[in-house]
């Protein structure tokens, strides 16, 4: 009898233990899902010159989820102007994005890399006529974050972040970066290079920095997915801004915005004399170096990775707004060309610097200007 | 008597002690179709039967159709090759791409977590059935189906932020003592590998296993059960006796839903793996890949030709798990007559 019942308290109160953790699971789970947003707070001002025309109506559109947050942004000043225009905006990223628009789903794609000339051939046939065309609309720094304790202020070149993610400089303390880094007490710890698992426009314009100012150091061709063998990798921006958080001697690459809740940035020592932060004026700064590309009214860029001037931070990347230059579908016509009126002024252009991206310099925003104003 | 298992869903009901399965056989009911109320529903069922092997027939041939595509301009061996670069990034635009590794990361993962998942969900059930009081085996079966309702994007973020982390010291110690087998050898770094998303998989399908297991422990004649006991067994003896043999296909089909499960599962995969296109002999390592986890990090921004590739290795997906629910229907037929329903 006694033995039974010491059976059944044991038995409850295991129990109680497998209901009590299921539920604190449960509860931990659905906390980390409404965490999601942010990073667009954003201060509003009312009414900025935004000329809605007769634009109303569903505005489609699909592509990067590097803009993303800055259209979040553009919408709520857009759409306190223009009520009639719904803007909908579905980070698919770039790929899906340039497939929905060529399907003729969407009114613009967005795009972290411009049109591939078969891409632009491919246009012509949702294009009446014409042909699709890129128009960069955002920039912004993709910053280098690191986590090792006690190193608040990191220097690396080109060279040595190339062999870092090349899995060639192993740890910490390793003489090439004690030599861009005389007084700091590097340790001895392992070096963890994350990059991302998933295909991303990140991975493209990083790679394509390492690939354009250390060629020698950096042997694999650009692309969305990580070439090089070796590395750790985690999913999405957020997946390796949280492993450099919560992994000691880890680094990883992502866009500024990221960075931005303690995680330390490396400065970049580039052919200038000073180490150069990577900061949204810096980015700008290197974005202006910029030439177009581009043939007629596309205004593809083509960055320069090795920049001489001060300040300028050349790891960057600029995102597109890629739809046609004439044949554009006559329903979303007028709605399109408000908006992206309105995000290539100089009002647009203002929102981003609040939102952690950089303005596209003077010189070619005001093409783009021209251009959307042809746009038909 | 037929085997229960393979009708019951991890939605059924709490414990039912003491209905017994009903003795209409599906002939006489057909027979009997005579009324057009009978005749609505033999339509119905039919339709229902043969809408599920249409959807699958379709899935099948579009698979099919698409892969068919991919693979013609693979210039790597579909099979053998440790690459996935259908763009051609690194080939001048030459598709090269292969599975070997999505293949082995798939089954190790899914391996592991049954290890794992199967001794733990059959405590659990038999606890709920056999030695839990009433009024604590209805709350623990609402906790159960309660870890079955948790979306796997939770699940992929709790085991990111929490459980990931917290397994070094775990790796270390086995690195320390069984390192030389190769197997649980660790070379440090973020616990993000197979093990951890075999631990994360086990989780994930103990629920299922659980209920299916609990459903068939308490269909166990009951006469069975007596006879042992009165023939002085313990608890745990007649268990072992009469309940486990009975149980054996049953918790066998229900270990086959919840590997079908640790085979397909997605987002939660993605989210705690650090993927890699390397076999590891340790599965503490991090790299690897499953099939899933594959086609949801590379669909976003893949071309339309790399979508087919993805396709591809869905493909050989479903073909597994045809292969995993056929091998397991096997071993439930085989073992039918052993099982002890006869008696």
């Amino acid at each position: 009898m006694k033995l039974q019942r010491k059976n059944r308290l044991r038995a409850l109160s295991l129990g109680a233990i497998a209901v009590s953790g299921a539920l604190a699971l449960t509860a931990c789970g659905s906390d980390d899902t409404s965490g999601g947003s942010g990073g667009s707070g954003e201060k509003t001002n009312a009414n900025a010159n935004i000329k809605c025309d007769d634009a109303k109506g569903q505005l489609a559109a699909s592509g990067s989820s590097a803009q993303k947050n800055a259209i979040d942004a553009w919408r709520k000043v857009y759409s306190t102007a223009c009520k009639d225009v719904q803007l909908n905006y579905n980070p698919t990223g770039s790929g899906a994005g340039i497939t929905a628009f060529m399907q003729g789903q969407t009114a613009f794609a967005g795009s972290d890399s411009a049109l591939k000339p078969e891409e632009i051939e491919a246009s012509k046939k949702v294009c009446k006529n014409s042909q699709a065309i890129d128009l960069p609309m955002v920039g912004g720094p993709i910053a280098v974050g690191y986590n090792v304790p006690g190193v608040d202020n990191l220097v690396l070149d080109a060279a040595t972040l190339a062999k870092i993610f090349d899995d060639k400089i192993k740890t910490w303390d390793d003489e090439a970066i004690q030599k861009l880094n005389p007084d700091a007490k590097l340790p001895g710890t392992k070096i963890q290079a994350f990059h991302r698992s998933d295909e991303s426009g990140t991975t493209d314009n990083f790679t394509k920095y390492l690939k354009g100012a250390a060629p020698s150091a950096w042997s694999h061709e650009p692309g969305k997915s990580w070439q090089a063998k070796g590395g750790q990798s985690a999913n999405g921006s957020s997946g390796v801004a949280g492993q450099v958080k919560q992994t000691e001697g880890a680094i990883s690459y992502f866009e500024l915005s990221y960075a931005s809740d303690g995680i330390n940035t490396v400065d970049l020592k580039t052919d200038a004399k000073e180490p150069v932060k990577a900061t949204v004026d810096n980015a700008s700064k290197a974005i202006s170096e910029a030439k177009v590309v581009g043939k007629g009214k596309d205004l593809a860029l083509e960055l320069n990775y090795k920049p001489t001037a001060e300040g300028a931070y050349p790891i960057t990347l600029v995102t597109y707004e890629v739809l046609c230059e004439k044949g554009n579908k006559a329903e979303t016509l007028a709605a399109t060309k408000s908006f992206l009126t309105y995000i290539a002024s100089e009002d647009g252009q203002n929102v981003l610097k609040e939102n952690d991206y950089a303005p596209i310099p003077a010189e070619i925003i005001s093409k783009v200007r021209t251009t959307v104003a042809g746009l038909s | 008597m037929d085997i229960p298992s393979s009708t019951t869903s991890p939605t059924s009901p709490p414990p039912r002690h003491d209905v017994k399965p009903s003795q209409v056989t599906p002939k006489r009911a057909a027979r009997g179709a005579t009324r057009p109320g009978d005749r609505i529903f033999l339509g119905l069922s039919r339709g229902s039967g043969i809408a599920l092997l249409v959807i699958m027939a379709a899935i099948a041939a579009f698979l099919t159709y698409r892969a068919a595509l991919a693979l013609s301009d693979n210039t790597g061996n579909f099979l053998t090759t440790f690459e996935w670069d259908p763009a051609g990034t690194a080939t001048n635009g030459k598709p090269y791409f292969g599975i070997a590794v999505l293949v082995f990361g798939t089954v190790v993962s899914s391996i592991i977590a049954l290890v794992i998942a199967v001794p733990i969900a059959i405590g659990i059930a038999l606890f709920i059935s056999h030695y839990a009081p009433r009024r604590l085996a209805t709350p623990i079966a609402f906790v159960i189906d309660l870890l079955a309702a948790v979306p796997s994007i939770v699940y992929g973020l709790w085991g990111a932020l929490v459980v990931a982390p917290n397994l070094t010291g775990l790796y270390s110690w086995l690195d320390d003592y069984f390192g030389w087998t190769g197997i649980f050898s660790y070379q440090g770094g973020a616990p993000r590998s197979l093990m951890t998303v075999g631990i994360l998989l086990a989780i994930m399908i103990l629920p299922i296993i659980t209920n299916v297991s609990r459903e068939v422990f308490l269909q166990v004649p009951k006469m069975h059960e007596e006879a042992a006991l009165a023939l002085g067994a313990t608890r745990w003896e007649t268990i072992r006796m009469s309940v486990l043999p009975f149980a054996r296909s049953g918790v066998i089909s229900a270990s086959m839903l919840g590997l079908g499960r640790a085979l397909g599962e997605t987002i939660a995969v993605a989210t705690v793996l650090s993927p890699s296109f390397v076999i590891n002999a340790s599965v503490l390592d991090f790299g690897g890949g499953t099939f899933a986890q594959n086609i949801a990090s590379k669909f976003n921004e893949a071309t339309e030709y790399g979508r087919d590739a993805l396709i591809a290795s869905g493909l050989v997906l479903f073909v597994i798990t045809l292969l995993v629910n056929g091998a397991a229907r096997l071993i439930i037929a085989r073992r039918k007559e052993y099982s002890g329903a006869n008696a």
